[in-house]
This record gives C-alpha cells, structure tokens and sequence, in this order.
C-alpha cells in the first residue's frame, strides 16, 4: 500500500529542462519512478531524454495521463505553477521549490480549498514509497521498504533520521517531507490521517522543529485516539527567540513555537518524544516490538 | 526583513492611513528644529532601532520645551538602547523620530499576520492598545477579535464594520476606523509583509484615526517584486557576518558558544546545535550551507568561521544526498589550505560518496578529526573545546 505515491504514480516534471528538474527528474527515473511527461513553455513538442515535453500541464495530462505535478520552477513563477496544476485537477501536487513569497501561498491555500488536489511543500525534499516511487530531491539508496511512516518539516535531518531506521532493519512505507515554509500544502495532521488508514504503516515518526503549531496540532490529533504508536523528534531546542533558523518557518515569535512547549504537546499526547535523532529509531523498535 | 518605524508609517500614509506629523532626524541640533519645524508646545522624541519595547527602555520620551528636546536628543542619540527585545547589549541609536504630541481619547490595537494553520491573512483588533498582543492572546483572548482577509487581501467592509462595532467606538469614529483597518490589510498584502501592526492605533480627542506606531516585517522571498526594498533596508542593524554570511547564500545566526558549526540542511543544523548544547556545551552559530553546496561556499563557511574569535573548535555535519561527501571534503581542504586554520576541526559525513570524502580528509595532512556519526562528532568537538 504506503501513502500518496506509488507503481501507479505517474509524474509530470515542471521545469524538467531546468538544471535543477532535469536533474532529479533523472534521478526519480533511476529510482523507477514513472516519469511520463515535462513541462517547459515554448519546449512543447520536444523530448527531453525521452520524456515528451508539453508547453502546457492541460495537454501533459491530456496526453499522457499524469496524475501527479512534481514542480521545479523558480521561486517567483512557483505559485502559478502550483495553481496551474490545481487547475488541471492533479491529484497530487509536490513543490519543491524554495522561497516563494508568502502571500502567493495565501491564494495556493484558497484555491486548494475549493478542490481536491493534495499539495506537499512546498520547500521540501518531496514524497518517497521505498521500492515504489521517488517523486523529490532525496537520496533513494537510504531508504528501505517497510513499515514506518515519516513526516518532517526538514530534509537532511530527515536522512539522518531515515538511515538509523534502515540501519536497524526499520524499513519505511512512506516519506513525507511536508516542507519548512510558515505556509504549506499539508500538515503533520493531514498525513497522519493517510498513514491511519494505510494498512503497510504500523507507526508513524514526526520530525518537527521550531515555529508554527503544526505539531501541537498534531498533538491534538493522535490525543483524540491515534491507532498507531507515534514517535518524535523536534530539532531546535537550542535556538534562540526571534531569529529564523534557515527555514523561513522555523522562527520563535512572540515567544511561542519553542522545541520545549512542542516537546510537551506532544508528550501529553501520549507520542514518545526523543531527545536526539538517533534515539527516535531506537524509539520505534521498542514501539512496533 | 525588518524596517523602522518612520519607514512603516511612511508606507500607511501612502494607503492613507494617517499619523501623527513628524521627521526623522540624526543629531541633537536636527531635532530642535524638526520640533520648531512642527510647532506646537508638546513633542515625542522616539528611537529608531528594529526592536520592540522600546517605551519600557526608555527609548520614546515626550518633551515639552525646545531645551528639553534638545536635551532628551542628546541622552538618546549615539547611545546604546536596552529593551527587552534587544538583550543586555542594547542597540545604538542612530536617528530620532519627532512627532508632535497627540492627545488621545482612546487607544486600540491593529494587526495583520499570517495565520500559519489557516493559510490566511488574519486582523487582530483589541481595544487595549500599547499592550504586547502576544501578552494579550495568552491572558485574554477573547479580548482579540480576529477577521480574515481575502485570497487577494482585502479585508470586506462588513467584517471591518464588525470589528469597529466589537471594540465599541462611537458611531462619528467609525468610518474613520473602518477605513484605517482596510488600508491596513491592503498595505499588509500589496507589501508583502510577514507582519503589519499598529499599536497603538489612537482615537485622538477631536475623532481622528492616527498611527500612533508601526511595525512592519517584509517577507525577503519577495524582495524580487520590490525594487524599492534596496533602499529600505538599515544594514547598519544588521549583523555584518549574518548579511555577508547571506550575499553567500549561507544561512547564518551567531549565537554565543564555542563550538562553531557547518551543517547542510537547516533542521540537521538546529538539530547539530541541539545535539552539542544536550552535552553541555554551546554552538557559536547556526550555519546552513544549503541543498546545492558547492566548493565555494563551503571556503566562504568556512572563512566566517575561522573569523569570529570565540570559537575553539569547528564541526562540520554533512549529510550527503545530492551533495557528495567527497566535493565537501574538497572544498574543506581546498579551504583549509589558503588559511591558517587555528582551532581543530572535527567533520562528520554520511551518505553519498562518504568513503571518498574521508579518505581525502585523512590524506590531506590536515589536522582534521574524522567522526562517523553525528553524536561521536559531537562528542569529539566538546572534548576538543574543553581541552
């Protein structure tokens, strides 16, 4: 099973003949991902290593059946493309470009409200289902099919964390990055709903970090009756107030969105919190044994 | 980004927001005739620095002769401010703003932020102005009243009406009201502003609506459509090794410990810093070297540093993926051979091409302590600054 992509995942590249998308767009084939289409306007009509490539999402998905956006594009065009892609009625919507301006995001949420298309991220490493799908920036040889399902904020603390697990023969079903901007497409909440009802998942590991609510609401969630065990990890306990870690949501304001009151939300909610990444692998095996 | 408040209430008057009149000013001299300039019998010298709380530092003083404005003018230029968001160090005074002095009926709190959970933008309005609305949210939030702007950032009449009617000002007052929390939200969205606030937002005795403050934070991911924003920007409050750390795409946030660090990825580096602060010791910064790392930007990381005095040992953290641990182990030798590297150097890396990044580090003759995890890197570069 695992969630949100898979064998029948079909993806279509935005900005596939971009430096950056042409290159990962290589890699998602490597890994044995589905990659059916590119678009690029004014590159319609052209093949780009085999891959045909359209001027427009509309006749990408008319022609080739795409049912997944894996979007690239710079960030100042980004939301257009997110939208575009709204607009096609793409199930599912993974935007890995960094820095898009906050209030594009406003009209991305509003319009994703009024549709059904799922978006991750954006400013995230992307969606992978070891032995299934790729659909994202992340190295595949570090994950391993299994059990556990994972959702992050971040993307190489997400390797570290996803490589203690595959060390300890803790295979993962689906990798999820949700993305580090204060505004994204899908919460910590959102996936674990999927990860509920997703037979390959037996427990979940939630990798926060300082800003937001999001893991608080996720508390809130797994409080109310969560049917798998939960783990978590919150990187930035050590940071200072005001100042933005890196990620353009990882900030303290006001003196909310501190590691520790997260640490705490979700300890009252019965998720075993780690102190350091290595110790959330550790965590799991004593949670699924 | 943040910008000063003669600079935000510059921007509300340009959407017809109104605010008490006034200039800006950089010298004792420059504020004696600012105030004869604005006449009246009543002034407010107020400090120009980007950190709040500056009424509780003593930072905005009111003087009532021109002797005494000169001599307010005088305590605070060139001098160092203290608030409770500036930390025990302060911040240096450069310039004044002074405002004729305002006589007020009743004060009130605007503002616009972005609502995380909701991805919406979002008015709060209370009528107890001056407070810190942080401070109000948490010990009374029903005293808030919230509205949602539209996708495109208007805020409708009637919700506007709505909130003028909840935080109960006259009738004559309205409009006036009304209007102002309109151009807010407009300001707040055609800005791109991460935060646009007033507080307080004063009735005046006559009825008027004034800005009695602003604050406004820019979102830099959209600096691209604001040219003007070049112009804005004070880098003297800035902290140079953060603003060259940034013309390096790094990402970079002194702190106050010893053990400097260089990490890819911005959650591995909180989680770095995480990792060493759980074993008593303190990061000197937060340092982010981004996805696409090259040779370059790792000997620009690296000079900065090298650069900052406090720190006795550095550890490097890299988690390949699409970065290979072998152009990192270049790029720190390639660096570390231009420069004299005082303090020893400890580096961790994992994932792709690892091997051939150790290797490479062992051979190089530097002295350069391989770690194969993140904690026995830790545990190495604690030891190593203890020593």
């Amino acid at each position: 099973m695992a969630v949100l992509v898979d064998e029948k995942t079909r993806v279509v590249v935005h900005g596939i003949t971009g430096k950056e998308g042409g290159f990962h767009a290589r890699q998602c084939i490597n890994y044995g991902t589905k990659v059916v289409a590119g678009v690029t306007p004014g590159k319609g009509g052209t093949l780009w290593e085999g891959v045909p490539v359209f001027d427009t999402l509309s006749r990408a998905v008319r022609e080739t059946a795409a049912n997944t956006s894996l979007i690239f594009v710079p960030a100042p065009f980004a939301a257009d493309s997110i939208l575009e892609a709204i607009e096609e009625e793409v199930p599912l919507i993974v935007c890995i470009t960094e820095g898009i301006p906050a209030r594009d995001m406003l009209q991305v949420k509003a319009a994703l409200k009024c549709s059904n298309s799922r978006l991750i991220g954006p400013n995230c490493p992307g969606v992978i289902s070891p032995n299934k799908a790729k659909v994202g920036i992340m190295p595949g040889v570090i994950f391993q099919e299994g059990a556990v399902g994972v959702i992050s904020r971040s993307g190489t603390l997400t390797y570290e964390i996803v490589d203690h697990l595959t060390r300890m023969g803790l295979g993962q079903s689906t990798c999820v990055g949700i993305g580090g901007d204060p505004i994204v497409g899908s919460s910590f909440a959102d996936i674990l709903q999927l990860f509920a009802k997703d037979p390959q998942t037996r427990g979940v590991v939630l990798i926060g970090e300082i800003g937001g609510s999001a893991e608080e609401e996720a508390a809130g969630l797994v409080k109310e009756g969560y049917p798998k065990p939960v783990a978590a990890f919150i990187a930035g306990q050590s940071a200072p107030a005001g100042k933005r870690m890196g990620h353009a949501g990882a900030i303290i304001s006001g003196g909310r969105g501190t590691a520790l009151e997260k640490m705490r939300a979700l300890e009252e909610a019965g998720i075993a919190v780690a102190k350091t990444p290595e110790s959330v692998a550790e965590l799991v095996r004593g949670a699924l044994s | 980004m943040n910008i000063h408040e003669y600079q935000a209430k510059e921007i509300l008057r340009n959407y017809g927001i109104k605010t008490p009149r006034g200039k800006t000013v950089a010298t004792p001299q420059g504020a004696v005739e600012a105030a004869l300039d604005l006449g009246g019998e009543g002034w407010v010298l107020k400090a120009q620095i980007h950190a709040g709380g500056r009424g509780k530092g003593g930072g905005i003083r009111k003087a009532g002769s021109l002797q005494e404005v000169e001599k307010q003018a005088s305590s605070l230029l060139g001098k160092k401010l203290v608030t409770p968001q500036t930390g025990p160090e302060g911040k240096l005074v450069r310039k004044l703003l002074v405002e004729e002095q305002i006589s007020i009926q009743a004060e009130l709190y605007a503002g616009v932020i972005l609502d995380r959970s909701s991805g919406q933008a979002v008015l709060l309005a209370s009528g107890s102005g001056g407070m810190e609305i942080e401070a109000l949210a948490w010990e009374r939030p029903e005293a808030i009243c919230r509205q949602s702007l539209e996708p495109w950032g208007e805020l409708p009449a009637h919700r506007a009406r709505r909130v003028c009617f909840e935080l109960g000002v006259p009738n004559e007052v309205r409009p006036r009201l009304q209007g102002a929390l309109q151009a807010l939200c407009r300001a707040f969205y055609q800005e791109d502003c991460t935060l646009a606030e007033i507080n307080p937002l004063v009735v005046t005795t006559s009825g008027e609506v004034l800005a009695l403050d602003a604050k406004m934070n820019l979102d830099e991911n959209a600096a691209f459509r604001h040219p003007a924003w070049a112009d804005l920007r004070d880098p003297e409050e800035e902290d140079p090794v953060e603003l060259e750390a940034a013309r390096y795409g790094l990402s970079y946030v002194k702190l106050n410990g010893t053990i400097g660090c260089m990490v890819n990825g911005a959650g591995l580096a909180m989680a770095t810093m995480d990792v060493i602060k759980g074993m008593g010791e303190e990061p000197a910064n937060f340092l982010d070297v981004g996805g696409g790392v090259n040779e370059e930007a790792v000997a620009q990381a690296f000079r900065i540093l090298m650069s900052e005095p406090k720190v006795k040992v550095v550890l490097v953290n890299i988690f390949g993926g699409i970065v290979r641990g072998d152009v990192i182990a270049k790029g720190i030798t390639s660096a570390a051979s231009k420069m004299e590297v005082r303090v020893p150097l400890v580096v961790r890396l994992a994932g792709t091409h690892a091997r051939e990044g150790k290797e490479i580090l062992q051979s190089s003759g530097l002295r350069i302590q391989v770690a194969d995890t993140m904690r026995e890197a830790a545990q190495i570069a604690v030891a190593l600054g203890r020593s």
